[in-house]
């Protein structure tokens, strides 16, 4: 997927939605920009396939050598699928945000927080705005 | 706000390569460039270049300096050799850590004794006020530095290599925390075998208007042997494998000396210093808590104010924690109650609601290997 293609966060996560197969299906992931931020990760937890969850829920942390950050959903429904290859190999994060680096998937349940997100040039300007 | 805090001489070049700045006690400091790890790595294997000039910097001249020093420090500072450094705490009346300093013994060029002495950044106003509340009319003559000079930490086992070249006092002569004036790129500065990473190296102080050429230089010098630039960030990954305290984690007020391990810093013995009766009490008492250190299994990282738990209740808490880049693992120091800090040995960290298990380790976590000191 192409990062001008996604909904965001204002939290960095990322969401493409997938409406192919009757499900609405959200990939949720980082973004470069949150990934640079963090630097030097060393863990991630994952959430339980099966769990409802909220939209603006923590469904997971990543820890980096400086901090800990929550990872929160940007909408609601159910984990249907996780990236486990992420606990092993979390250079997938960094080298691929978008998508070997991709964190969870959501069966959507309601569709309603998807309109707060930021699309990519909104996003763009909140980034440029933090700086780092 | 940024425009409020204290701005180092080397600023720009932070700023021009990547630093992310962050508010440090005040002062626009590097947190890190690029990397906290490879910034770390690149010290323990070959040169770090630190930007210390926050930490404050106070000149004591006169007469009376030693025995000025000496009333106010933890550790007999009298009759120190010239050029030597020591650690020292400055105490309380109840003998609660007021700040961790190196007093510096020096002479000048034309031969007349000073001293100097370094605190941490967050603690200068305060140890500059309790210095001027303590003069007691002795005849000496206090000047804080600070702002008129820089400090540059170069550190690692490739730190005395580069600086070498640049200063005509070289640093392989000096023995560990020793130090003297000297020209360090044509401007009177001081050169000392110091430092705060468990690596070998040097500190530079300097006049403000000569530290970026110098900086640049030692940056240059550094690049191709694979030195780099580091923040605050690995300073404080480094400080924490060499379970070196930092003021305002492991040291504070309600902390005295002994519960943080620094006995070898405490001379009681004939002495008088604010804080030293009560310390003689502390020395021996039983009942407070001890610091310790951690090493865990899994990847989840302490951080500071984390609870520790041992037989199912709750013993002490951490005061700082990171993952070590160096041994691949969570790390962590705290305090516990004496008698299982004692004890050592298995532990639980809360870390955020789950109860990791942490095995009591004897500190430092990392100690670099013993190499022979290169002497011309």
């Amino acid at each position: 997927v192409k990062p001008e293609e996604l909904l965001y966060a204002k939290t960095h996560e990322w969401v493409h939605v997938d409406r192919a197969a009757g499900e609405k299906i959200a990939t949720i992931g980082i973004s470069h920009f949150a990934v640079e931020a963090l630097t030097d990760l060393v863990y991630i937890e994952l959430p339980e396939v099966g769990r409802q969850i909220k939209a603006g829920e923590s469904f997971g942390e990543v820890e980096s050598v400086k901090a800990v950050s929550d990872l929160y959903s940007p909408v609601s429904g159910e984990i249907v699928n996780i990236n486990g290859s992420l606990t092993l190999q979390l250079d997938q994060l960094h080298d691929d945000p978008y998508g070997a680096g991709w964190i969870v998937k959501i069966k959507i349940s309601d569709e309603s927080a998807l309109k707060s997100l930021l699309d990519y040039k909104a996003y763009q300007k909140q980034c440029a705005e933090e700086g780092h | 706000m940024t425009s409020l805090l204290a701005q180092t001489p080397i600023h720009s070049w932070h700023a021009a390569h990547g630093g992310r700045m962050v508010d440090f006690a005040g002062w626009s400091m590097p947190v890190q460039y690029a990397s906290i790890v490879a910034e770390h790595n690149a010290t323990r294997a070959a040169v770090g270049l630190f930007d210390v000039s926050h930490m404050g910097r106070i000149r004591i001249t006169g007469p009376e300096s030693e025995a000025f020093l000496n009333r106010l420090v933890t550790r007999r500072v009298a009759r120190m050799k010239t050029g030597q450094i020591r650690y020292a705490l400055m105490t309380n009346d109840e003998g609660g850590i007021l700040d961790d300093v190196l007093v510096y013994h020096l002479h000048d060029a034309r031969g007349t004794d000073y001293h100097l002495l370094v605190v941490n950044a967050s603690n200068r106003l305060k140890i500059w006020e309790w210095l001027q509340a303590h003069h007691e009319g002795a005849d000496v003559e206090l000047s804080d530095v600070t702002l008129d000079t820089a400090m540059i930490a170069v550190q690692g086992p490739l730190a005395l290599q580069i600086v070498r070249p640049l200063v005509n006092l070289d640093p392989a002569t000096l023995r560990y925390y020793f130090g003297g004036e000297a020209t360090i790129t044509g401007a009177p500065g001081l050169v000392s075998r110091t430092g705060y990473t468990g690596e070998d190296g040097c500190e530079l102080i300097l006049p403000a208007e000569a530290a970026l050429a110098c900086w640049e230089k030692l940056a240059a010098a550094a690049e191709p042997l694979g030195g780099k630039a580091a923040g605050l960030g690995a300073r404080d990954t480094l400080r924490l494998e060499a379970a070196m305290p930092l003021y305002g984690h492991e040291l504070n007020e309600e902390i005295n000396p002994y519960q943080a391990g620094l006995a070898f810093a405490v001379d009681l013995e004939n002495r008088s210093f604010p804080g030293r009766d009560a310390l003689v009490v502390a020395r021996d008492d039983r009942s407070l808590l001890r610091r310790l250190g951690w090493e865990l299994a899994g990847k989840r990282v302490p951080r500071e104010g984390y609870a520790v738990f041992a037989g199912g209740r709750q013993v002490g808490h951490v005061t700082s924690g990171t993952f070590s880049p160096t041994l691949g693992k969570p790390i962590a120091i705290g305090y516990v109650e004496p008698a299982l800090a004692a004890r050592g040995g298995d532990f639980f960290i809360d870390i955020r609601g789950s109860h990791e298990p942490a095995r009591s380790v004897e500190l430092p976590f990392y100690r670099r290997p013993q190499e022979k000191e290169h002497r011309p």
